[in-house]
């Protein structure tokens, strides 16, 4: 063999080892634990990859997303490569945003747009788009439309309606020999979920967003108080004092066994009330989560997860791809029929597959537009501690270690001492 | 934290080395021998160790951790001044002291019963570590099922008894949820101490006993004045670890509770700063906090320890 054929096959080598390795690359993804996601976006990644002829490897991450959040940034600080598709919290994106791809590069204009604008927006830091929408999320008020009837109460509109009526079933029920039933469950654990329930119980009072646009700390007011006073009045009332300790999965476990009249929670728990082996399939209804009192407003922390890719990926362009495809119509079409997750794209509200297996869409579709955000943006880097020390307040309202008004003066501290340091 | 547990080992490892009285050839070669394993531990412990300790006295985040400033000991002044850092300290003092005690004793009155002369020991012996043999992570989430308020099946058998009035909400609660977690580790680490005890007891002489016997010595006072202070160095060792492994508890409030102030350790206060708030300095000046505590607690243990003994000796 001369030389050049030598050199001629050595590059042909070389470059069959390139192309291969272009075309199969290996993408790990992490997807969500809550529900049945876990199982969905397995599915679709695999779908995915049998489509382009790569390989996925499926990430498990940890159910609380608190943890899961601080799994990504111990990974995105050291510059890892471990996980190349991740999804994240909207809001994530001040966060996390220095570590991710801008993908308002990467994908193209026609795909960003088919997204509400809102959450694009959401998505977008200094002009970086780090998340591609996967769905969103408001919270929600689930009941058991048997258990109202038969007791002759009205679907609640404000939370005293919601917590008379509560009492009464709950009653009526124990009287009747249901000694486990209670009147209303949330997520009430010291976490993240606790911080998007008191949000939402003090923005339906008009009591503020903790944090307002200017980025001053507003949450030591009579309607924030009067908000957590009455929150504080369910516990050992007509919400078990385990409430104190349950996050979405557990709030569900007792509703869905039948445990509970009412439910805050996110919009995937209506797949699985659903589902054929659930106690209370055929009995649930869903509203917009209750106004505070006849002048208060109807509201929903707004949530939602998006499709972001490591920046210190080495499968940069698969990845993309992957993630375009799990934000996809398609994808997300999948998503709201199977597991009952919001699109985030507008046309699919008006999708009549959707609108049959999910038929509260489009009544609540007014909430989920006008769902409050968390102060993540005022807050930057320093939401985290924010959060916590609100949930923390929170909790220790609920749990009657500490008045309402006590507490939530002492984040306004809280809150303030951390803006000095991070200022320092 | 490691470092403190390597260090006793070496002070064990030295004070061997003294008693056997090997020569000074032999006891080159030993260095030798174990040179490796002292680099290793200086790279995997020590290092990390020292950094941890650095960072204490920055403003470090983990978000860039290419960019941070010395600011000397306002990390430790900030620690000082935060509410949630005492009660984490007093939560992990609470939890060790009840623990620890009671484990001690449990652990006691077992590994005297599995020392007895029993039929089927050996099988008894193994079925005692069980709970040890079983990962915390695993036994933690087990517990929480048990715990539940609603379908819990420790609420069910106490209401089957009558012995409460109402479901309790054992990790909610937050006057129960430190409880709860006791008895948890109650639950998984009293083997570990019956373990080392019966080790202890199985070294008593038999001849010993025999003889107070045939001077007719009630049981109660051979326990008192034979058994205890024969176990006594053994029992000191268990305590010890078992104080140490306590006092950076992690895994079971975590997992039972979260970060739930109620149950907090420090262990858990410093990783929220270093993890989940990325604050590396602030995390790490907790961390050593925690470490100089449990430096404190084992320097004045086996000082104290060693002046009992010789005072016993004497």
């Amino acid at each position: 063999m001369s030389l050049v054929n030598r050199v001629a096959v050595a590059v042909a080598i070389a470059a069959g080892a390139l192309v291969g390795r272009a075309e199969a690359a290996t993408v790990s993804v992490a997807c969500g634990s809550v529900g049945a996601e876990y199982d969905f976006c397995k599915q679709g990644a695999e779908a995915w990859a049998k489509k382009t002829g790569n390989q996925v490897r499926v990430v498990s991450v940890p159910k609380d997303s608190n943890e899961q959040l601080a799994l990504y940034q111990q990974l995105l600080s050291q510059r890892s490569s471990e996980i190349d598709v991740l999804r994240i919290d909207v809001i994530w994106p001040g966060l996390l945003a220095q570590n991710l791809v801008d993908l308002g590069k990467a994908v193209p204009k026609e795909v960003v747009g088919q997204h509400f604008p809102a959450i694009i927006e959401a998505n977008t830091v200094d002009g970086k788009l780090v998340g591609l929408p996967a769905f969103t999320d408001a919270g929600i008020l689930y009941y058991r439309r048997d258990l109202l009837e038969k007791y002759g109460q009205k679907v609640p509109t404000t939370w005293q309606e919601l917590t008379q009526a509560a009492k009464v079933v709950q009653e009526g029920e124990r009287k009747a020999g249901n000694s486990k039933i209670w009147g209303y469950v949330f997520q009430g654990r010291a976490y993240e979920g606790l911080t998007c329930n008191a949000l939402e119980w003090i923005d339906s009072f008009g009591g503020g967003t903790i944090i307002d646009d200017q980025g001053k700390v507003d949450v030591d007011n009579p309607k924030a108080i009067a908000a957590i006073q009455l929150a504080s009045s369910w516990i050992k009332d007509i919400s078990p004092e385990g409430v104190l300790n349950y996050a979405e999965e557990e709030a569900r476990g007792a509703f869905q066994s039948g445990n509970a009249v009412f439910m805050r929670n996110w919009p995937y728990a209506w797949a699985l009330s659903q589902g054929p082996d659930s106690p209370v399939k055929g009995k649930v209804g869903v509203t917009a989560l209750p106004k505070g009192g006849p002048d208060g407003k109807n509201t929903g922390t707004l949530g939602g997860w998006q499709w972001s890719v490591n920046r210190y990926s080495k499968n940069t362009q698969a990845a993309v791809d992957l993630a375009t495809y799990l934000a996809s119509p398609a994808e997300q079409k999948r998503a709201a029929l199977e597991i009952s997750l919001n699109p985030t794209i507008p046309a699919l509200y008006e999708d009549k597959d959707i609108l049959a297996k999910n038929p509260f869409l489009r009544e609540l579709l007014p909430t989920f537009k006008a769902a409050v955000a968390r102060p993540s943006r005022q807050t930057g880097a320093r939401y985290n501690q924010v959060s916590n020390s609100f949930w923390n307040a929170v909790h220790e309202s609920l749990s009657g270690q500490a008045e309402p008004q006590q507490s939530l003066a002492q984040v306004e501290r809280v809150i303030q001492r951390l803006n000095r340091r991070a200022a320092r | 934290m490691e470092a403190v547990r390597d260090r006793s080992e070496l002070l064990g490892a030295a004070a061997a080395a003294e008693a056997s009285q090997l020569t000074r050839q032999r006891r080159r070669w030993a260095w030798i021998f174990v040179l490796p394993m002292l680099a290793v531990l200086a790279a995997v412990a020590g290092w990390p160790l020292v950094r941890t300790i650095y960072f204490a006295f920055t403003d470090a985040h983990l978000a860039d951790m290419q960019d941070w400033a010395v600011v000397g000991l306002e990390n430790f002044r900030l620690l000082a001044a935060d509410a949630d850092w005492w009660t984490s300290v007093l939560n992990t003092v609470r939890f060790t002291v009840l623990s620890v005690a009671i484990e001690t004793v449990l652990g006691t009155i077992i590994a005297l019963t599995l020392n007895a002369h029993l039929p089927g020991r050996g099988l008894l012996r193994a079925a005692v570590l069980i709970p040890w043999a079983i990962p915390t992570v695993v036994s933690a989430q087990m517990w929480n099922w048990m715990y539940n308020d609603l379908y819990g099946v420790l609420n069910h058998v106490f209401l089957a008894l009558g012995l409460v009035e109402g479901p309790l909400a054992w990790t909610a609660n937050p006057d129960l949820a430190l409880t709860a977690v006791v008895l948890v580790d109650v639950w998984k680490t009293t083997p570990f101490m019956t373990l080392l005890i019966l080790a202890a007891l199985q070294m008593v002489p038999a001849e010993i006993y025999e003889a107070a016997k045939v001077d007719g010595v009630h049981p109660l006072k051979v326990f008192w004045r034979i058994t205890l202070p024969l176990i006594r160095p053994g029992l000191m060792v268990a305590i010890i670890f078992r104080t140490l492994d306590a006092l950076r508890i992690f895994d079971l409030p975590f997992i039972l509770t979260g970060n739930s102030r109620a149950t907090s350790t420090m262990a858990i206060y410093a990783r929220q700063q270093l993890v989940e708030f990325q604050d590396v300095g602030y995390g790490s000046a907790a961390s050593t906090f925690l470490f100089v505590i449990i430096g404190i607690f084992t320097i004045a243990y086996i000082t104290l320890g060693r002046v009992r003994l010789g005072a016993g000796e004497a």
